[in-house]
């Protein structure tokens, strides 16, 4: 099978700051102390390097990316904040060149870094159509053959011809996606252009991608929603640090993503910034399925454990304990509470270390990505706090079949998950 | 498949073990290398962008389209009252108001190209980072549209022309008229030239972009625009002719007013500084496109 896209050794490498702060004349006055062989008057204080032409404060956002892909392979690009995905797409959308490397593609290439790119306010819609698509690379006659296919699908209807600037933010973006989604590439690559709409355009979206990937094209998507990923690539590539440390199928992919998301529980032994006499310590934190079965994915309607290990480190038996679990969303607000005394459990004497479990039946998180809270007191010495750890794990909900129904709750649409029985009455 | 503007952007096909490749990106490419071919499969976004200069800058004004037409009257008559009124600068024996004219159309013609297409990296930046079509689309529709709004304006002195001739003004159109679309094509160098160069610089030095402004005021009064070349002395006028404006103003007033051109050697020296300043601009232009989405 022939290739779409093959890398070789992409990276990219940006400096930081020093040199765009300074003023023509600050640089020429550099550059003649430099041919005088003089220090350099505009060379940070203490700065040994009197020649400036030392290393600038620098990062490489790639670092030796290699891979390739299949055409017609629909591949998701994963990675936390600042592992090099949006690098990574802007080198393969030519929107910035790589500093070494060598990407080769076959095919026509279409990228969606963002919809609506070159919308003019003044203009109307249908002139924005025939811009927009042109800035895309369409030519007049491609536009003209799908215009109505377009204005269909945006839903916009009688209002092509008013002004954009007349439009509401969400008509505009449907307006334009619906532009993106008849390009007709090739190869098509995506950012996370899919936050954006309500809920019906959203599944509208994905269902044209998954279109475009069913129709052969190959696909190129970054996400961070997982369920996203999960319904429209067949392979993951997982970046950190401006690295591929994954290459392959998707599930795996983004099961390694959520590991390494949480991937400081490791290390919850050993924090600092914990609050408490620290009389028993909470030591690590795990979460199970109702096998027992250590769960590296936690799914929206789920019954799971909450493994909280703990020691102790003196004699007393603490008889009456209240641990609690608090579960914040990444706008951090807490979602739940949860805390054995709201179930009247007690856990008697404490042995020396073991685990505190806490099963969450139908867990009621929607798809995203949350932060734990622990904490346990005493309540028989008159409340004591004993270890409280704020963020003591990050974890991510993939999307799940929570209702039973199949149906999801949009993103955006709410920050849990209540079931309800609807009956008519008359 | 589609047969559209994208694939034949494609730069050469590699064949590796039965597999073709139709793009290649590398981090090396010529300052050198113009892409002209890749401007033309662009074209219709060209055409786009120079409908859209049109059409958004007279929506919702009350002049409208006018407004391309009032702007060198105005100065026109600013001209002909402050200079004509005022003082005792010759013009050739020319009608006064067709002699500024003659200096202000292309005058402003050549300021617009510099200025809009200075703008190209910073005002685009927005674009530029999100999508990516030959940058040299920018200041080839800017060109383009400057060109239309030049016709309109041209169109409007020859109006005035016919009229002042009509009521005896000694006015000759000769064949010389001909040479005006090389006219156009060397201001249009000369201020896409100039205005590459300092969009380059633009995107690291954004004082450049006021001081553009300033200098092209600056720039007007040595280039001819409300005084002919004949009323200099021998020594001002061979610094003068260094700026490469001058003799295509000089050239243009030649070609529709009849009046004595340049010598040969001072025209070739303006063509000659036109295109130094115009490669010059265009392979800042090319180098700058490369790295400037990590400099704006």
């Amino acid at each position: 099978m022939s290739l779409a896209v093959k890398a070789e050794n992409i990276s990219k490498h940006y400096r930081l700051g020093v040199m765009d702060r300074r003023m023509l004349f600050e640089e020429v006055q550099s550059k003649i102390a430099r041919l005088l062989g003089r220090p350099d008057p505009n060379a940070a204080i203490g700065d040994k390097r009197s020649g400036g032409t030392g290393e600038h404060r620098s990062f490489w956002a790639l670092r030796d990316v290699n891979f390739s892909i299949k055409t017609g392979d629909s591949v998701g690009v994963l990675g936390r904040n600042g592992a090099g995905k949006s690098t990574l797409l802007k080198i393969l959308s030519q929107v910035t060149t790589p500093t070494g490397g060598l990407v080769r593609m076959n095919g026509r290439a279409a990228s969606l870094l963002e919809v609506g790119t070159g919308f003019h306010n003044e203009l109307t819609g249908r002139e924005n159509v025939y811009l927009n698509g042109a800035i895309l690379g369409m030519s007049r006659n491609d536009i003209r053959a799908r215009f109505d296919a377009i204005v269909d699908f945006s839903g916009i209807g009688e209002f092509i011809d008013t002004p954009v600037k007349r439009y509401s933010s969400g008509m505009r973006v449907r307006l334009a996606f619906s532009v993106a989604a008849h390009l007709d590439p090739e190869i098509l690559i995506v950012d996370e252009v899919l936050a954006v709409g309500d809920a019906a355009f959203q599944r509208k979206c994905l269902g044209s991608l998954n279109q475009a990937s069913r129709d052969g094209r190959t696909v190129i998507f970054v996400s961070h929603n997982m369920v996203a990923i999960e319904n429209l690539c067949r392979r993951g590539i997982l970046l950190e640090d401006g690295k591929v440390v994954f290459d392959g199928s998707q599930k795996e992919a983004v099961d390694r993503y959520l590991e390494q998301a949480s991937g400081r529980a490791g290390d919850l032994a050993h924090r600092t910034d914990r609050r408490g006499s620290g009389a028993v310590k909470i030591v690590g934190i795990d979460f199970r399925n109702a096998c027992g079965e250590t769960l590296s994915t936690v799914s929206s309607g789920d019954d799971m454990d909450v493994v909280l290990h703990y020691t102790k480190t003196t004699p007393e038996p603490f008889p009456n304990l209240s641990v609690f679990i608090a579960v914040k969303n990444h706008f951090e607000i807490g979602v739940f509470h949860q805390n054995n005394q709201f179930q009247g459990t007690s856990f008697g004497t404490l042995p020396e270390s073991g685990s505190f479990v806490c099963r969450l039946r139908d867990l009621p998180l929607p798809a995203g990505r949350y932060r734990l809270n622990v904490g346990v007191k005493s309540q028989s010495r008159g409340g004591d706090l004993l270890d409280q750890l704020d963020d003591a794990i990050e974890f991510s909900v993939a999307g799940g079949d929570f209702f039973g129904s199949g149906f999801e709750l949009p993103p955006q649409a709410g920050t849990c998950l209540v079931r309800g029985d609807w009956r008519l009455e008359k | 498949m589609t047969t559209d503007a994208l694939t034949s952007e494609t730069a050469q096909s590699v064949e590796e073990a039965g597999q073709t490749w139709t793009k290649t990106i590398s981090p090396h490419r010529g300052i050198f290398q113009i892409d002209w071919k890749s401007v033309w499969a662009y074209r219709d976004l060209v055409a786009m962008f120079v409908r859209r200069d049109f059409v958004a800058s007279y929506k919702q004004t009350i002049l409208g389209p006018f407004w391309f037409v009032v702007q060198p009257l105005a100065t026109t008559l600013v001209f002909t009252v402050v200079f004509g009124r005022f003082t005792t600068l010759s013009t050739d024996k020319v009608p006064p108001f067709l002699f500024y004219m003659s200096g202000v159309v292309p005058w402003s013609y050549f300021a617009d190209c510099v200025l809009k297409t200075s703008m190209t990296f910073t005002a685009n930046a927005g674009i530029f980072g999100k999508v990516y079509f030959p940058r040299l689309v920018m200041p080839t529709a800017t060109i383009i549209s400057n060109v239309l709004t030049f016709g309109l304006q041209l169109f409007l002195f020859f109006c005035f022309y016919t009229y002042l001739s009509i009521k005896g003004a000694p006015l000759h159109l000769g064949l010389k008229v001909l040479i005006l679309p090389l006219l156009v094509a060397q201001m249009a160098a000369l201020g896409v030239g100039i205005g590459c160069l300092v969009s380059a610089l633009t995107t690291r030095y954004r004082d450049l972009a006021l001081g553009l402004s300033f200098g092209v005021q600056l720039w007007m009064y040595a280039s001819c625009v409300f005084y002919p070349i004949t009323q200099l002395s021998p020594q001002w006028r061979s610094i003068l002719i260094w700026n490469p404006m001058v003799p295509i103003i000089e050239t243009f007033r030649a070609a529709v007013l009849g009046v004595p051109g340049l010598a040969p050697s001072e025209v070739a020296l303006g063509i000659g500084l036109t295109l130094i300043i115009f490669f010059a601009g265009l392979f800042s232009f090319n180098a700058m496109e490369k790295s400037f989405t990590d400099t704006v």
